[in-house]
């Protein structure tokens, strides 16, 4: 099998899925010919066109909702916007229209639409440029929210966001970007709401989403030098959330880190803490559970306080120690 | 009192009639709604578009079956005019099954989106970008539909407006967007608003033609709108077209109106748009006095049966409280 990268894979899907199905376009600031503010777009308005590779006004409240209209009315819209953050100016489209109309409606008329946007810090783009917002969207029903790690996960899940009826937020992790894994030519699906175990282990479940799933992985390496077993769960959609695969993982090990790079108070890591607090697996801890999260600040310039801000590989490796060596 | 009419030709004469009855409908209904929400029969809130009926009417009027609609806060009477059975509309506010949304929207989000009634919004200026998308979607798959976005004097102050505006025109969008300036938001004047005297003047800041007509005149109101929508149809790109009215009642159901003159109530129902309609109608021999007086007791039982209806209508069951979320 090939190797590409987590951005290729973004883009491979979208081609595949726009070859097969005419109603599927991309509408979004600088995609045409400049390819996007991170390249995903490029080389597709030489294939598809400037009707479907919509070039907009920077108008995040005018094209969020115009996605919203275009689905309502039988289009899948892809919506590109240029940073996570920006997803504020987008916000009434989302969680007023989008999330909501179907319900409002009585179960008449659907909205399915995609936003694809890249999260997260690490390129020294500082606070406005770097959040990690996830959790806000999560908190809304009638959105799906997904949230993939590896190349292979981003092609699979991006057909599925495609293809489902439902409005999804999709966040592509900016230093996912670049990795690499073995994606298949052909198109697939990954259904939302299945988790994916990344690393098999005994001693201690982490739960880790986006770059922190790269992170965890790094540490569960240097982990089983001293003898630690860690498990690595990617849940890979928050919303829906493949409880069962968390639950039976703590089962097993008695032991749960949760790690994400988002700021830690009212963070998602918080709700998986209390799947588990809720849940059987609660009589199997045989520690506390152990969150790491952003600190509370906005993201930094500096690039080493930019690196403070957010769980590092050291860090993941201290918060499996502590959680295994209590009893 | 003679009056001079133009009489639009767009719409066959007979036809006249039936949009007259479908004022009074709206007159009732709201009177009826009125009455409910006074005596506490109805809990939660409602706009009322007493006083508006022409610019509702008169603007759907000049359009074909498979055109769109984007309602407001105050949408009953475009509900009406767009085709919904009052019967449904009832149930909706007495939150039944058989309402419009199964009881899930009430008055805010009535919707049929078979019908091409994309819907109520309780967000002001919610509707400008999905109608922009709507009008995409027209477009895109060459269906050749035309979408009317209704909106208030207020809406035109919100991001929204401009951003899909300026969209609309860049792309030559099939969309029309009909201003009901019906001279408050809420209870913030217009004049006190707007540096302008006309919203239809902001069309030009973004090359779309802006008309103002008298929204008391449903024939003034059929002939600005039949243009706008035919340029529409003719990819000739959006319009505005501000239809001057003024709302009977308050903003919503606990409304003193403090914030104007009962003088000026006084003036604004001397133009009452039904009143002008069947004096023309009776003028132009296409309505005698009988005939009016049947259509109007007609209208009133219509809307006596719809809350019998409404009320022998049953609850939604708590097992539909978590249905119609997800597509």
């Amino acid at each position: 099998m090939r190797e590409i990268t987590y951005l290729e894979a973004v883009r491979e899907a979208m081609s595949q899925e726009m070859r097969q199905n005419e109603d599927v376009f991309i509408l979004g600031e600088d995609i045409g010919v400049y390819g996007g503010a991170f390249g995903v777009t490029r080389g597709m308005i030489e294939e598809f066109g400037p009707e479907r590779i919509r070039n907009t006004p920077i108008s995040e409240a005018a094209i969020s909702g115009t996605a919203v209209g275009a689905a309502l009315t039988g289009m899948r819209p892809i919506l590109e916007l240029q940073f996570s953050d920006f997803i504020t100016i987008a916000m009434d489209n989302m969680v007023n229209q989008a999330a909501k109309i179907r319900y409002m409606y009585g179960g008449k008329g659907k909205v399915p639409m995609v936003l694809r946007t890249p999260a997260g810090s690490g390129t020294g783009a500082a606070a406005q440029h770097s959040q990690s917002l996830e959790a806000w969207m999560t908190h809304i029903p009638g959105l799906k929210v997904v949230q993939p790690s590896t190349a292979y996960d981003a092609k699979g899940l991006l057909k599925a966001a495609i293809d489902d009826d439902n409005p999804v937020i999709f966040y592509e992790h900016k230093l996912c970007y670049k990795t690499k894994s073995d994606v298949p030519e052909e198109p697939y699906s990954i259904p939302l709401g299945k988790a994916d175990i990344k690393r098999e282990g005994k001693d201690v479940t982490i739960v880790a989403t986006a770059i922190m799933v790269h992170k965890s992985l790094e540490a569960a390496v240097e982990l089983e030098k001293e003898g630690i077993s860690v498990e690595v769960i990617d849940p890979r959609t928050l919303v829906p959330l493949d409880t069962e695969t968390i639950i039976n993982s703590v089962k097993k090990t008695s032991r749960l880190v949760v790690v994400h790079e988002a700021v830690k108070r009212g963070g998602f890591g918080g709700e998986i803490a209390s799947v588990i607090a809720e849940s059987e697996a609660f009589d199997y801890l045989d520690a506390p559970i152990k969150r790491l999260g952003g600190k509370a600040v906005p993201i930094p310039y500096n690039p080493e306080l930019e690196k403070a801000a957010i769980p590092g590989v050291e860090d993941i490796i201290g918060a499996v120690k502590e959680t295994v060596n209590r009893s | 009192m003679t009056q001079k009419v133009n009489l639009p030709s767009r719409v066959d004469k007979k036809d006249l009639v039936d949009l007259y009855k479908q004022m009074w409908q709206i007159r009732f209904f709201e009177e009826k709604v009125d009455e409910f929400f006074a005596k506490g029969m109805i809990h939660g809130t409602t706009h009322l578009a007493v006083g508006q009926e022409a610019s509702a009417v008169g603007a759907i009027a000049v359009l074909e079956d498979r055109d769109k609609i984007t309602s407001t806060h105050r949408g009953h009477g475009h509900c009406i005019a767009k085709g919904a059975e009052v019967n449904g509309m009832m149930a909706e506010l007495f939150g039944r099954t058989t309402g419009y949304c199964k009881g899930k929207g009430g008055s805010m989000h009535i919707a049929d989106v078979e019908k091409g009634n994309l819907g109520a919004n309780g967000i002001v200026g919610g509707g400008f970008a999905i109608a922009t998308g709507a009008a995409l979607t027209s477009q895109m798959k060459k269906d050749g539909f035309v979408v009317l976005c209704f909106f208030g004097d207020g809406a035109s102050n919100e991001g929204s407006f401009h951003e899909a505006l300026n969209l609309a025109s860049i792309w030559k969008l099939p969309v029309v967007f009909i201003c009901e300036n019906n001279q408050y938001g809420m209870s913030g004047p217009a004049k006190e608003m707007m540096n302008i005297e006309n919203v239809a003047q902001r069309g030009e800041s973004y090359g779309i033609p802006g008309k103002v007509v008298d929204g008391n005149d449903i024939f003034d109101v059929m002939n600005g709108v039949g243009e706008a929508v035919e340029r529409a149809r003719n990819g000739e790109g959006p319009s505005i077209v501000e239809a001057k009215t003024y709302r009977w009642k308050g903003h919503s159901k606990s409304d003193a109106k403090k914030y104007r003159t009962r003088e000026e109530e006084k003036e604004w129902r001397l133009k009452d748009p039904i009143e002008r309609m069947r004096l023309v109608l009776v003028q132009e021999g296409l309505l005698t006095e009988e005939a009016a007086e049947k259509i109007k007791a007609d209208a009133k039982e219509e809307v006596e049966a719809s809350v019998d209806f409404a009320a022998n209508s049953p609850h939604p069951s708590l097992d539909d409280l978590m249905e119609d979320i997800y597509a």
